[in-house]
């Protein structure tokens, strides 16, 4: 068995009109390699469901989402992601704008063939105000409760970054949090992960194995992608890299200023990408942010 | 008792900000930001050792960790609490937060979403994070560095991101039982939502403040209690706590030009 894809491979399989899940949180774990290379495709009218950072904001900013489901958008030493900003002030964007938790729990159904799972989260906010086809259902039981049915986020394609895989698709995640990951990979048809080191074939140790979060079965293809989560943090491998992040944020200042990004970083294709960017020797400078 | 002169605003807002999670137990608190933060941290330290309190990444410490770059400190763990174990703990109610929204009105209500209209917004901020959750789920507190009628709105907040005690809000049947929004620490003063039906009220005023400018300062009106007193000055146990939590100082740049805590001595 082998699942290794090369970026365009992967990027080739994400199609117009799709409703892709992007893994990791803010600036962290992010698969942006594969984002990149989205971000350089035709594709378009995406629907984007994610705790979003820095990859939401250039898919904003090169018109790759349609609609965005999310529970924030942000960068973390950089609060406000600004190509996201540029685009939700505009009125560019359809939304379902979601609690966190409700964005778990949107993922968690989908994995679990359901249509919804009930909650409190959203009830007697403007999220259920803004989002009209969001239901409330009534408990069946004596207390009769009134909970939000929170229905199912199915994705097209889930695209995550980790830390280790094999050819087989088994994967590991180190990381001092997972985030949602093997939520994203549940609730998708196809899951596509990128990873800092790719083997044949994972000869681990039992602890080395409790890093294995989900299941092969839900892996279609394996990027090789080191570095690949640059300039977002993939600890315990590197730490963010700020000074790229606010070279970025700083574009958003600039008019053309994500033209001149894209054409700096983007356009020219991943190897490129990782010279420009000082990669990989810029790596080993990044410091696990300190929180 | 310090004198006003010897510590400034934000120590003050620290200890009033510790004073929130006073006797809250056993239960994980959450201070969003360097003044709430330090408010945690300083409430485990000294009145409530109980609390459970996270390294702000995704590990359970029983010594608060100090902020910034630490030099030789390595924090030590009790236990692991990543997002998901987060969201646990938000459903399950054994938390209290303080963060800093956007806005906030009368019924507690608040905003982290966007200012102006829905659609085609003034300003985009995060989004709703996990207000909505929180909010209807456990204990919340909100730090506001700067009290303005902007932050302070006279209607409701633009996009009600948390619950608040709105009852309009409240649909049959929904259960707002878990609703437990207790103390705004601000740079004027610090309320609660114990007057009638919840109407929020200023139970201390912060040295050299009067009522008369926390009132002209908010956009709804504002009750107190009756013989409202000066809050809580912080000893000197407390600031040296607070000094060897945040060695590098990010409390100066919390309230703007990081006044002395008495500013009418100014």
């Amino acid at each position: 068995m082998n699942k290794e894809m090369t970026l365009a491979a992967v990027a080739g399989r994400i199609k117009s009109g799709m409703t892709i899940g992007i893994g990791g949180w803010g600036p962290r774990r992010k698969p942006m390699a594969i984002v990149r290379e989205i971000l350089r495709s035709d594709v378009t009218d995406l629907t984007v469901v994610a705790y979003g950072g820095p990859e939401v904001g250039m898919l904003c900013a090169a018109g790759k989402v349609k609609k965005l489901v999310f529970g924030f958008v942000t960068m973390d030493a950089i609060p406000l992601e600004p190509f996201y900003r540029k685009a939700r002030e505009a009125g560019m964007l359809e939304l379902m704008e979601l609690d966190e938790g409700m964005l778990e729990w949107g993922l968690r159904a989908a994995g679990m063939r359901l249509p919804f799972l009930p909650t409190r989260c959203g009830l007697a906010t403007d999220v259920l105000a803004k989002n009209p086809e969001i239901k409330t259902i009534a408990s069946p039981y004596d207390d009769g409760e009134v909970l939000l049915a929170m229905p199912a986020l199915e994705l097209d394609v889930a695209l995550l970054h980790v830390n280790d895989a094999d050819r087989w698709g088994n994967t590991l995640i180190t990381g001092r949090d997972a985030y949602f990951d093997a939520l994203f990979a549940r609730a998708a048809k196809e899951s596509f992960v990128s990873c800092e080191r790719l083997q044949d074939k994972f000869s681990l140790t039992a602890s080395e194995a409790k890093a294995n979060l989900f299941e092969r079965y839900l892996v279609t293809g394996v990027v090789h992608a080191p570095g690949g989560a640059h300039p977002t943090l993939n600890n315990p491998d590197y730490g963010w890299d700020l000074a790229h992040m606010k070279t970025y944020a700083a574009a958003a200042t600039e008019d053309g200023g994500w033209e001149a990004y894209r054409a700096r970083y983007i356009a020219g294709g991943e190897e490129a990408y990782r010279h420009e960017a000082g990669l990989p020797a810029r790596l080993l400078d990044l410091q696990h942010p300190v929180f | 008792m310090s004198q006003h002169s010897d510590y400034t605003l934000a120590e003050l807002m620290i200890t009033a900000a510790s004073d929130a999670w006073r006797g809250d137990g056993e239960i994980l608190a959450s201070g969003i930001g360097v003044i709430p933060r330090l408010g945690a941290s300083l409430a485990k330290l000294t009145h409530t050792p109980e609390l459970l309190m996270t390294d702000s990444e995704a590990f359970l410490v029983e010594e608060p960790i100090p902020l910034g770059p630490r030099g030789d400190f390595e924090p030590r763990y009790a236990g692991y609490m990543g997002f998901e174990r987060v969201f646990e703990c938000v459903w399950g109610g054994r938390r209290h937060a303080m963060i800093g929204p956007t806005q906030i009105d009368r019924f507690g209500q608040t905003n982290l979403s966007v200012i102006g209209s829905y659609e085609k917004p003034k300003a985009a901020m995060l989004g709703v994070r996990g207000l909505p959750g929180n909010s209807i789920n456990h204990a919340n507190s909100m730090l506001v560095p700067s009290h303005n009628p902007r932050v302070f709105v006279a209607g409701e907040v633009d996009m009600v991101s948390g619950v608040g005690y709105n009852r309009a809000r409240w649909g049959e049947g929904v259960k707002a039982d878990f609703v437990d929004l207790r103390r705004i620490i601000t740079d004027l003063c610090v309320m609660d939502f114990g007057g009638p039906d919840h109407a929020v009220r200023v139970i201390s005023l912060h040295p050299g403040v009067t009522l008369e400018q926390v009132q002209a300062a908010t956009g709804f009106p504002l009750l107190a209690i009756a013989n409202l007193a000066e809050t809580r000055a912080p000893s000197q146990e407390e600031l040296v706590i607070i000094r060897r939590l945040d060695p590098h100082d990010m409390r100066a740049a919390q309230i703007k030009g990081n006044p002395p805590a008495n500013r009418a001595a100014l």
